[in-house]
C-alpha cells in the first residue's frame, strides 16, 4: 500500500494543480503542489523506518494481475538497493518544488504539476518488479522531462528536448524487445525476479546484454552516448536540471542492477572489460572535457558523466564494495549534483548568465552562498567527511581487489574532480568583484536558505555516518553478487 | 435455415438499409441548411444499428451462426467491428458537422452516402463468401468515391476522387482475378468450403502453383483497401485532397472494414496457406513501416503527414497478422491476430481524434492543415492541447497510452513467432516515427502562436475529442477489457 501511495499521490497531486488552470491561480497551485511533495515525502518514510534489515529481498510487496492476457502484474517492492531512491526521489521533489516556487512566473500550474507527475512516476520505476510495468514508468517519465525542458528551458531548449526525447527512446526501444524475448524465453512471465533464475545461453545473453545496454547506457549517460546530456542540462531550468541530474540519471544505473547483472551474469562478467572501460574513459576524458567549460551547467554536467563513470566501474568488479560503493555514490551524486545545479540556479536567478567569465568575486556580495558552495563543490571533489568521499573511496577499493591499474586510473578523478571544482568555484567566487552586476548581487533569502541547508545536512550526515545508508543495502547487495556469481549457461 | 433466422442475424444491415433509404426521402424535406432532422435521423440509424447488432449477439450468445446458405456469417468478431464501425462513423458525423456546414458540403448526399458505406462495411465485416465480400467492398468503395467528390469546385478534391476511383477499381480487379483464380482451384465461393479444399489440396502435397498465383491477387487486393506499400500511391493525394471531414471518414471505420476483409479471406480462407502469405505481408510491413515513417518526416502538410502515418501503422499491424502460424504450429496464432485487432481499433481510435482535431481547428474559410497552424496551441486552448498530446504520443506509441500497448502487442507477436529481426525493426522504425509526432508536440508547446485565432467553440466536437483522448488515456492505464475482447472476437473464428 504505501508505495503505491508513494507513487499515486504525487501523480494525483499532480493533476490537481494541472486542474488550477492558469496563471490567476498561481498561488493555489503553488501550495497544492507544496502539499503534495510533502505527503508524497512523509508516506516514503515509513519505507525507511518499517524496512527490516536482515531480509535481502523485496519488502512492501504489492501484486495484482494488470493485463491477464498478458500474464502482466501490478508488482510492487523494494529491497536495500531500491530503497534509498525512493527516498532520494520524494525528497528532491520537495526541494524542487520549494526551489521554483518563485522563480517560476510562466504557466505556473504546468511547471508544478509536470514535477509531481514526474516524481510519482519515478517512484514507479524504482518500485516497479514486473518488467512491462516498469518499462511504462521508465518510458512515461519521457513525457513531463521532455515538456519541461522545451517550456521552461533556455534558448536552445527545442533542440535539446527533441534531443533527449528521441535519444532515450531510441535506447528504451531497443530494451522493449529485448523484454518481449524474455518474456518468450521464460514461458510468459514478466516478473523480474523469475528473470533472474532464467537459464540462458552465452550467445543469448550477449545479444540481450546489448539491447539492455543501450537502453541504460544512454540513460547513465556512459561515454560515448552521452551527448545529450549537457545540452539537456544546460537548457533545462533549474529544477529540471536538479531532478534530471540527482533521480533521471540513476535510472539507467538502477537498470544494470535490477536487469543486467542478475539476468545476464554470464554476459556481464564476459563484457566486463568493456564496460570497464567505457566507464574510465567517462571518468577521465569527461573529467578533462569538464576542465575546460566556460558554461557552469555544462560543467557540471560533464561532472556528473564523469561521475557516473564511477557508478558503472563499481557495478562491473563484481564485489562487494564495488556494487555497494556505486550505491552510494549515486546517491551522493544526487544529493552534491543537486546542490550544485541549486547552487547555479541561484546565482542565474539574479544574474540571467550562466558563463564563469561573468562571475568573480562573489563571496564578496553573497557570504553565506560562497560558504554552502564550497561545501557542495568539495563533496563534489569527494573530500572525507562529505557523502562523495564514501562513494569514491569504496569504489577505489573495490577496484584495487581487481586490478591496481584500474584502481589508479579511477583514482584520477580525485585529482580531475578537484581541478575542475575548484577551478570554476575559484573563478566564480574569489577574486574581486567582476563588475557591476556582481557588485549589486543580494545573498541568499529564506528559501533558499532552506533548501541548500538540508541539502548540507544530507551531504554531511552521509559523509559522516554513512552506516544507514549501507546497512540496508548490504542484504541486497549479497543477494544480487551471488546471482551474478551463479553461472545460467 | 429458415427465412426468419436469417433476417434476425443480418438486423444490424436491415436497419441501415432502412435508415438510409429513410434518410434519401425524408432529406427532400430538409427546410434549413443545418439539417437537423436528417442529422438525427442518421444518429438514430446508426445507434438503432449498433443496438440491432447488440440485440443479435445477445440472440446467438455470441456462437458461429449462418445465413442465406452459408453466404453470410455473424460471429463475435463481425459483431464486435460493427460496433467499432458504427461508433466510428457516429464519431465522423459529430466531429465534421460544423466543419461541413461551414464549407456548405453539409448535404443529405453526405449523410445517405455515409450509412451506406457503413453498410457495405457491416456486409464485408460479416461474409462468408467472395461473393459477399466483393458486394460489401464496392458499396463501400463506391460510396467512398463520391464522398471524396463531394466538393465539387475543388480541383484538388475532384483529382483526388479520380485518382481513388482508377486506382481502387483496378485493385478491385485485381482482387476478383485472385478470387476467380481461388474459384477455379477449389470450386466454391464460401469461406469454409475454400478452406477445407485448400487443406485438401496442402496436405495432399498436390500442385499449388494455382492456388499461390490467386493468393497474390487476393493479397495485392487487400494490400491496396489497407493502403500499405506498394499499393499506398493513393493514400497521401486522397487524404490530402479530399475535404479534412471525408479524410477522417475515409481514415476511420474502413480501416476495419479492410482488417474484417483481411482476416475473413487470409484467415478464414486461406490459412493453410499462411506460409505464402505471411511472407507477402512481411515484405508489405517492412516496406510501410520504413517509407511511411520517412516519407512523414518530410511532410508540412499536417493531412499528407496524418497519410503517411497511416501507412506506417498499417505496417504495424500486419506484424501482428503475420506472426499467426510458425512452421504449421497455430498456437500463437489467436494472440498475434487478436494484437493486429487490437492495434486496428486504437489507431482508428487515433485516427478520428487526430483528423477531429484538425476539423476542431479549421474556421470558416480558414482550413487547419500546416504544421504551423498547430503552433502555441497551449497557449490558444491548453486543454485542447493536451488531448493532441495524449494523441500524438499515443500514435508515437509511447506509453502511458492505448498507442503503446497497440505496439507492444504486435512486437510481441513477432518476437513470439520468431521475428525477432522484424521486431527490431519495427521498434527502429517507430523511433523515426516519434519523431514526427514529437514535432507537433513541441510546436504546440514550445513555439509562440502564430496568429491570435481563438479555437472554435463547438460543444460537442470539443465533448467528443475530450472523451477519444480520454479514452486513449484510459485503454492505456488498463488494457485489458480491450485486448480480452479481442481475443474473444479472434477465437470465435
Amino acid at each position: 500500500m504505501l508505495l503505491s501511495l508513494a507513487i499515486w499521490i504525487p501523480i494525483v497531486a499532480g493533476l490537481a494543480v494541472l486542474a488550477t488552470g492558469d496563471d490567476r491561480n498561481a498561488p493555489l497551485a503553488r501550495t497544492l503542489a507544496l502539499v503534495g511533495a510533502l505527503l508524497g515525502f512523509l508516506v516514503t518514510i515509513p519505507l525507511y523506518t518499517g524496512f527490516d534489515v536482515g531480509d535481502p529481498g523485496f519488502q512492501f510487496v504489492e501484486k495484482a494481475a494488470w493485463i491477464p492476457q498478458f500474464n502482466i502484474h501490478y508488482h510492487l517492492g523494494v529491497d536495500g538497493i531500491s530503497l534509498w531512491f525512493v527516498l532520494l526521489n520524494a525528497f528532491v521533489t520537495v526541494l524542487v518544488v520549494i526551489a521554483g516556487w518563485s522563480v517560476i512566473e510562466a504557466r505556473v500550474a504546468q511547471y508544478f504539476a509536470a514535477f509531481l507527475v514526474m516524481s510519482g512516476l519515478l517512484n514507479g520505476v524504482f518500485s516497479a518488479l514486473d518488467a512491462v510495468l516498469f518499462y511504462v514508468f521508465f518510458e512515461a517519465t519521457l513525457i513531463p522531462m521532455f515538456i519541461i525542458i522545451g517550456v521552461w528551458g533556455g534558448p536552445n531548449r527545442v533542440y535539446a528536448a527533441v534531443k533527449f526525447f528521441l535519444y532515450t527512446l531510441f535506447g528504451s526501444l531497443l530494451m522493449l524487445v529485448a523484454l518481449l524475448y524474455l518474456y518468450n524465453k521464460s514461458g510468459g512471465s514478466f516478473s523480474i525476479p523469475d528473470w533472474w533464475n532464467l537459464p540462458l545461453p552465452l550467445g543469448t545473453q550477449m545479444v540481450l546484454f546489448f539491447g539492455f545496454l543501450f537502453a541504460f547506457a544512454i540513460k547513465v549517460p556512459m561515454w560515448p552516448v552521452h551527448t545529450w546530456l549537457p545540452d539537456a542540462h544546460t537548457e533545462a531550468p533549474t529544477g529540471s536540471s536538479v531532478v534530471l541530474a540527482a533521480i533521471l540519471l540513476k535510472l539507467g544505473a538502477y537498470g544494470f542492477v535490477r536487469f543486467t547483472l542478475p539476468i545476464l551474469p554470464d554476459a556481464s562478467r564476459e563484457l566486463a572489460w568493456l564496460m570497464i572501460a567505457l566507464s574510465l574513459v567517462a571518468v577521465v576524458y569527461i573529467g578533462l572535457v569538464a576542465l575546460v567549460q566556460t558554461d557552469m551547467k555544462r560543467l557540471i554536467a560533464y561532472s556528473s558523466i564523469s561521475h557516473m563513470g564511477f557508478v558503472t566501474l563499481g557495478f562491473f568488479l563484481f564485489n562487494a564494495w564495488g556494487v555497494e560503493g556505486a550505491l552510494v555514490q549515486m546517491i551522493s551524486h544526487g544529493f552534491v549534483s543537486a546542490a550544485l545545479f541549486l547552487c547555479v540556479g541561484v546565482l542565474y536567478d539574479r544574474m540571467h548568465t550562466r558563463m564563469i567569465a561573468d562571475y568573480g568575486g562573489v563571496v564578496n556580495t553573497m557570504p553565506k552562498f560562497a560558504s554552502f558552495m564550497m561545501l557542495f563543490a568539495l563533496a563534489n571533489c569527494g573530500l572525507p567527511a562529505t557523502s562523495g568521499f564514501v562513494g569514491e573511496f569504496l569504489v577505489i577499493m573495490g577496484a584495487t581487489k581487481v586490478n591496481g591499474w584500474i584502481a589508479a586510473a579511477a583514482a584520477s578523478t580525485l585529482v580531475l574532480g578537484a581541478a575542475y571544482t575548484l577551478w570554476m568555484y575559484k573563478r566564480v567566487i574569489f577574486g574581486a568583484v567582476a563588475n557591476e552586476r556582481v557588485a549589486r548581487l543580494k545573498d541568499l533569502n529564506a528559501r533558499e536558505l532552506l533548501v541548500l541547508g538540508l541539502l548540507a545536512a544530507a551531504v554531511l550526515a552521509m559523509g559522516v555516518y554513512p552506516l544507514p545508508f549501507t546497512e540496508v543495502m548490504h542484504g541486497s547487495v549479497n543477494e544480487l553478487l551471488r546471482h551474478v556469481a551463479l553461472p545460467k549457461t | 435455415m429458415n427465412a426468419a433466422n436469417d433476417l434476425f442475424l443480418v438486423l444490424p444491415e436491415l436497419v441501415l438499409l432502412a435508415g438510409g433509404c429513410a434518410l434519401l426521402v425524408a432529406d427532400l424535406y430538409a427546410k434549413s441548411e443545418a439539417r437537423r432532422a436528417s442529422y438525427l435521423l442518421a444518429q438514430a440509424t446508426l445507434a438503432a444499428s449498433a443496438a440491432a447488432t447488440l440485440f443479435v449477439l445477445w440472440g446467438t450468445g455470441g456462437a458461429l451462426a449462418y445465413a442465406f446458405h452459408g453466404l453470410y456469417v455473424a460471429d463475435v468478431l463481425a459483431h464486435v467491428l460493427k460496433l467499432a464501425a458504427c461508433g466510428a462513423v457516429s464519431a465522423a458525423l459529430v466531429y465534421s458537422r460544423r466543419y461541413l456546414l461551414d464549407r456548405g458540403l453539409w448535404r443529405g448526399e453526405f449523410l445517405a452516402l455515409l450509412l451506406f458505406a457503413l453498410l457495405g462495411m457491416a456486409v464485408m465485416m460479416s461474409a462468408a463468401s467472395f461473393l459477399t465480400l466483393y458486394l460489401g467492398l464496392e458499396l463501400l468503395s463506391l460510396c467512398l468515391y463520391a464522398l471524396v467528390a463531394l466538393q465539387r469546385d475543388s480541383a484538388a478534391a475532384t483529382e483526388a476522387a479520380m485518382k481513388y476511383f482508377v486506382l481502387g477499381a483496378l485493385a478491385s480487379g485485381l482482387l476478383l482475378y485472385g478470387l476467380s483464380m481461388l474459384y477455379g482451384a477449389t470450386g466454391s465461393l464460401a469461406l469454409t468450403e475454400v478452406a477445407r479444399q485448400v487443406g485438401l489440396a496442402v496436405r495432399g502435397g498436390t500442385q499449388q502453383t494455382f492456388l499461390v498465383f490467386g493468393l497474390v491477387f487476393v493479397v495485392a487486393g487487400i494490400a491496396f483497401k489497407l493502403g500499405v506499400v506498394p499499393f499506398h500511391m493513393w493514400i497521401p493525394d486522397v487524404y490530402q485532397g479530399a475535404p479534412t471531414a471525408i479524410t477522417l471518414v475515409i481514415g476511420s471505420a474502413p480501416k476495419l472494414a479492410a482488417f474484417a476483409m483481411a482476416v475473413r479471406l487470409l484467415v478464414n480462407g486461406l490459412l493453410e496457406l499462411a506460409a505464402d502469405w505471411q511472407q507477402m505481408l512481411a515484405i508489405l510491413a517492412v516496406l510501410s513501416m520504413a517509407l511511411g515513417n520517412l516519407a512523414a518526416i518530410a511532410q508540412t502538410n499536417l493531412k499528407r503527414m496524418l497519410a503517411y502515418s497511416t501507412i506506417a501503422h498499417m505496417g504495424f499491424m500486419l506484424l501482428g497478422l503475420l506472426s499467426g502460424v510458425v512452421g504449421g504450429n497455430w498456437l500463437n496464432a489467436a494472440d498475434a491476430y487478436a494484437a493486429a485487432m487490437f492495434y486496428t481499433l486504437v489507431y482508428v481510435a487515433m485516427s478520428l481524434g487526430a483528423f477531429g482535431v484538425l476539423l476542431l481547428l479549421s474556421t470558416r474559410g480558414v482550413e487547419c492543415e500546416t504544421l504551423d497552424d498547430m503552433k502555441g496551441l497551449n497557449r490558444r486552448s491548453p486543454w485542447t492541447a493536451f488531448l493532441v498530446l495524449l494523441l500524438m504520443f499515443s500514435l508515437a506509441g509511447v506509453p502511458p497510452t492505448a498507442g503503446f500497448y497497440a505496439k507492444f502487442a504486435v512486437i510481441s507477436a513477432a518476437v513470439n513467432a520468431g521475428q525477432v529481426g522484424l521486431a527490431v525493426f519495427a521498434v527502429l522504425f517507430s523511433l523515426v516515427g516519434a519523431f514526427y509526432y514529437l514535432r507537433i508536440v513541441k510546436l504546440m508547446y514550445f513555439d509562440e502562436p502564430a496568429g491570435a485565432s481563438a479555437v472554435p467553440q463547438d460543444r460537442g466536437a470539443r465533448m467528443l475529442l475530450s472523451a477519444n483522448g480520454l479514452a486513449l488515456l484510459a485503454v492505456g492505464l488498463l488494457p485489458q477489457p480491450l485486448m480480452g475482447l479481442c481475443f474473444v472476437a479472434i477465437k470465435s473464428l
